[in-house]
């Protein structure tokens, strides 16, 4: 009984992790901002999403798989988003000023 | 429980998906195709609980495995217009 009231936490958790960070990621301003809600989903979301399955499932394969899935996410979360942010700044795209370190810069 | 949690990935992919249509550059599509697919993973892990399938969790598995991939292949193309490019030092032949 306590582990489903555990895991019914812990999967709500995830889910409002997940809704938030693609909140974040439609309503951040540039591209590099939008790097960090992407990546909230990835580990937070994703963490609590997957322990609150683990907890309902027995100590078994399923278990096993779920850890697979959460280590490799946490693995590869890091990586693409750094591959993405590395590749959009060798494409020149110029992250976010606010309005007074535009004016300097002479940007619009 | 797992409805719940289902609903609000789904809404989670919405938000994405219109992020990936408005997304001005080509990175912020990327970014949010990546992010779909992790979202993807994780409902297809919470709907083989749903519905009692265990075997759902290898096409999560394999779904996380093929969406790493492939968002690094578009940023490679993105970045050297071509996906059989030889890299900077010649070194990935």
């Amino acid at each position: 009984m306590v582990l489903d009231v555990l895991s019914w936490v812990l999967l709500l958790a995830g889910a409002a992790f997940v809704v938030i960070g693609a909140f974040g990621m439609w309503r951040l301003p540039d591209f590099y901002t939008r790097l960090h809600p992407a990546g909230l989903t990835d580990t937070m979301g994703a963490g609590l999403i997957l322990l609150g399955l683990l907890l309902q499932s027995e100590a078994g394969l399923v278990a096993i798989k779920l850890l697979i899935i959460a280590v490799f996410l946490l693995f590869t979360s890091p990586t693409t988003g750094h591959a993405t942010a590395r590749a959009a700044l060798a494409a020149g795209l110029r992250p976010w000023q606010a309005k007074e370190n535009r004016k300097e810069q002479g940007e619009t | 429980m797992f409805t719940i949690t289902a609903f609000a990935i789904l809404v989670a992919l919405g938000i994405a998906l219109a992020r990936a249509f408005a997304g001005p550059t080509v990175f912020d599509r990327i970014l949010a195709v990546n992010s779909v697919g992790t979202k993807t993973v994780l409902l297809i892990a919470v709907l083989g609980f749903l519905t009692d399938r265990p075997e759902f969790l290898d096409i999560a598995i394999v779904y996380a495995l093929i969406n790493f991939i492939g968002v690094v292949a578009v940023l490679k193309y993105v970045k050297y217009g071509d996906v059989a490019h030889p890299g900077e030092d010649g070194s990935a032949g």
